[in-house]
């Protein structure tokens, strides 16, 4: 699988003292669903019965078409949506045990719409997580490194977000969430909004501070092409259950079922049209 | 400086700190009450229906009427208490100010909320904000600049409607307006409304200097121009600082012989070492409610008046029976004392021009029952509603052809104009002699009379020294010096105010050198 890494982001960027604050303290934990049910008033079921185990330090996909219950899943682990019935654990621990918003400040969480505090620079976006555990606001050293290590420069620091591109956001987005050294990573179409080339080098950040780090990621996407790049097992979920559950060159070798070969099938169309293409220009 | 206006630009201060202390504790208690509201509203779409559709009613009420309103239900709430709420002055304005301020804090707060992008939301849930902290580190300052511009409107509207707090006995600015319409000084309504737009346009333009300042993250200027309006709220509470001497409260209704008399009462009391001020323009209805509360210490009232609207009296004694039977009562009931009577009357009278009397042979309220038809009745603002017009209607059937209220000064002008040929005057008025109104005689005795007698509040009712200061007055007023003093106030043209009027009458019956 080829992995082109965006140059400033790769690992000779930071230095070492900032990757070691960084750095969570051992590899991410381990999340699992157990009969994880949904169900709306009205009778909709958004998740139905969904039990997985979802191995500490890897990269999953979670792939599927809209409406099929991949990101209430994916919401279902830091509780900003409460299953009707079942239990999430982290790391073995039951999410519903502390109150959610100490559970939040230990997981990373990054969303299409990003939701950067309009009225707070860039540092204060960043230094958000770290203000909410107590912190004094000396957290300048700290800015700085997040900065670095999401490929920013640390001049941004002072701007507000009003001032940042989309992928500039974004990346602000990934800092912030990473502030707080979780290893638990929740992505929920994190590149949606962004154009196809600032998607690309985002994706491929994303997938190096996750190997860095150490993080447990769980991705939310409709892009099965993203999924298969950068992850390292992939959830295809359809109506509220999850249909297949495969490594990446599984699925392209067919394995899965239906649903996710019809996910599959889109991107390699794509990919055979575009060497069609080139072939019949030479 | 010295013309009319400059004179009349003496009185503000002390009526503009009023002003300000009661829009300022308004616009707090507005505040406090719409606040939690907005966030309750913007968590729940069934609150924000119920919520934003009462203060949107509240709107609906002008808020004269509003004003008013309070003054029964407050009285009610005491009575349910065992008393000790006051009915009148500061608590009804504020009440009423209060829920006026409501609507467009709730209305901006509201709608604030609900404009706040739903990812800056998810994203703090994300992050991991408790509800306290995502209210006071998102919310709020991102709702602040369209709550500061309803919190704008807020302050405009409450000090513009403070003028009419005058009405239930609150002095504002509002009492030079209401004197200044009652005796023709357009100088004094100038000076008052002058003063409430002044005050309204600084107050709005600190108040949008904070806002700016929040919406451009100068915490300095926001903090300075708040500053400023703090600052402006403590001096305007400086002559609420203990004084040392005892200051009296002299009330008075909304017509000319009444700030008269409660200047030359004002005087004889200063004289005496007292510290004086005056709440003008109170109605006929709550300024006896006024003394018997404690909430103005004297003023001057008018037996028949007690006799029918607060002893609910329908028989009709002798003039000096009806008086010492009210002091009985009073004393009896509220501990209020009638010191005496001033000398003269004010009783209710029908006028009429005299050419047209002579014209119709119209002399007494006998004769207008048969003219009544074909007459157009002009009365005060009160006079129809009042028990005195009952009484004379169940003594003589008269039916006018139509009837309307005026101003007691518009009154006479429409009269003089042919707008009305009968009016509701009043004995004492100096336009009587000076208009050549013929004053239809009672036969048959239904209107009682109305001497007027100085009451004195529970707090000095046994108080030799404030009696004695108010007591040359009494038994020296003829009916005569009365309506010469009235009509240097009343007449169109040299006008005297009635400060000058009453050291005038001072003057004129020898109790001032």
């Amino acid at each position: 699988m080829p992995r082109t890494v965006t140059p400033g982001l790769t690992p000779a960027a930071p230095s070492r003292t900032s990757i070691a604050m960084v750095q969570s303290q051992s590899p991410g934990p381990t999340v699992r669903f157990e009969a994880v049910t949904k169900r709306y008033p009205g009778g909709t079921v958004a998740v139905d019965q969904v039990s997985v185990e979802i191995a500490g330090g890897s990269f999953v996909a979670l792939v599927g078409s809209s409406g099929s219950g991949k990101s209430t899943l994916l919401k279902m682990i830091n509780r900003l949506i409460e299953p009707s019935e079942g239990c999430t654990r982290i790391a073995g621990a039951d999410v519903s045990a502390e109150p959610a918003p100490m559970l939040r400040r230990k997981i990373g969480y990054v969303f299409q719409n990003i939701g950067l505090f309009p009225h707070m620079t860039v540092a204060e976006n960043i230094a958000i997580g770290l203000r909410l555990a107590g912190g004094d606001g000396q957290d300048a050293d700290r800015v700085g490194e997040l900065l670095d290590l999401v490929d920013l420069p640390r001049a941004v620091a002072t701007r507000l977000p009003d001032a940042l591109s989309g992928g500039q956001r974004q990346r602000v987005g990934v800092a912030r969430a990473l502030a707080t050294a979780p290893g638990l990573m929740l992505m929920d179409e994190p590149f949606g909004a962004l154009d196809p080339v600032t998607r690309d080098q985002l994706g491929h950040a994303i997938r190096a501070l996750h190997d860095r780090l150490g993080l447990t990621t769980i991705m939310v996407t409709h892009d099965m092409a993203e999924a298969l790049i950068l992850a390292d097992r992939v959830l295809v979920m359809d109506k509220g259950r999850i249909v297949a559950d495969e490594a990446p060159r599984a699925l392209l070798g067919g394995a899965g079922g239906a649903v996710a070969q019809a996910l599959v099938a889109v991107p390699r169309d794509q990919a055979r049209r575009m060497r069609d293409l080139a072939g019949e220009s030479t | 400086m010295t013309g009319p206006f400059f004179e009349a630009m003496t009185r503000v201060p002390d009526l503009l700190a009023a002003h300000l202390l009661l829009s300022a504790a308004a616009l707090t208690l507005g505040l406090v009450i719409s606040l939690p509201l907005s966030i309750w509203s913007a968590r729940s779409p069934g609150v924000a229906r119920w919520t934003l559709g009462v203060a949107s009613l509240v709107q609906t009420i002008p808020s004269l009427a509003l004003l008013a309103l309070f003054y029964p239900l407050l009285l009610f709430l005491s009575g349910l208490v065992g008393g000790g709420i006051p009915a009148l002055g500061f608590l009804p304005s504020l009440l009423a100010l209060s829920l006026y301020a409501v609507l467009p804090i709730l209305r901006n707060g509201v709608t604030g909320l609900a404009g706040i992008d739903p990812a800056v939301i998810e994203a703090a849930d994300g992050v991991g904000m408790t509800s306290w902290q995502k209210l006071r580190l998102v919310e709020a300052p991102l709702v602040a600049p369209v709550l500061m511009a309803g919190i704008r409107t807020a302050a405009v509207w409450t000090i513009g409607a403070a003028t009419l707090s005058t009405t239930v006995g609150q002095p504002s600015l509002g009492d030079m307006i209401f004197a200044g319409l009652q005796t023709q000084n357009w100088a004094l309504v100038l000076a008052g409304c002058f003063s409430a737009a002044a005050l309204a346009l600084a107050v709005d333009a600190l108040l949008g200097l904070i806002e700016r300042s929040i919406a451009r993250r100068r915490r300095g200027v926001a903090l300075g121009a708040g500053g400023v309006l703090i600052a402006g709220v403590l001096l305007a509470l400086a002559p609420l600082w203990p004084t040392g001497g005892s200051v009296i409260t002299i009330g008075a209704k909304n017509f000319s012989e009444q700030y008269i008399l409660a200047r030359l009462i004002g005087d004889r009391l200063e004289q005496a070492g007292y510290t004086v001020r005056y709440r003008d323009g109170l109605g006929s209805a709550v300024i006896y409610g006024a003394v018997s509360s404690g909430a103005i210490d004297i003023y001057v009232d008018y037996a028949g008046t007690i006799w029918t609207n607060e002893m609910k009296r329908r028989d009709i004694p002798k003039r000096a029976a009806m008086v010492s039977a009210i002091g009985a009562w009073s004393a009896q009931t509220s501990g209020v004392k009638v010191l005496g009577s001033l000398g003269f009357e004010n009783a209710y009278a029908f006028a009429m021009r005299g050419d047209a009397a002579r014209k119709l042979g119209v002399a007494s309220l006998d004769d207008l029952v048969r003219a009544a038809p074909g007459l157009k009745f002009g009365s005060d603002l009160e006079f129809l509603e009042r028990p005195e017009w009952a009484a004379i209607q169940r003594a003589y059937p008269i039916r006018f052809d139509s009837a309307r209220a005026y101003n007691p000064t518009f009154m006479y002008r429409a009269l003089e104009s042919g707008q009305a040929d009968v009016i509701s005057a009043f004995s004492s008025d100096g336009r009587i002699a000076a208009q050549h109104l013929t004053v239809l005689s009672d036969p048959r005795g239904a209107i009682p009379g109305y001497d007027a007698i100085v009451l004195v509040g529970k707090a000095h009712a046994r108080d030799a020294k404030f009696l004695a200061a108010v007591q040359p007055l009494i038994g020296r007023v003829s009916v005569e010096a009365m309506r010469a003093a009235n009509y240097r106030v009343d007449r169109d043209d040299a006008k005297d105010s009635p400060e000058a009027a009453a050291r005038w009458l001072g003057r004129r019956i020898g109790v001032v050198r």
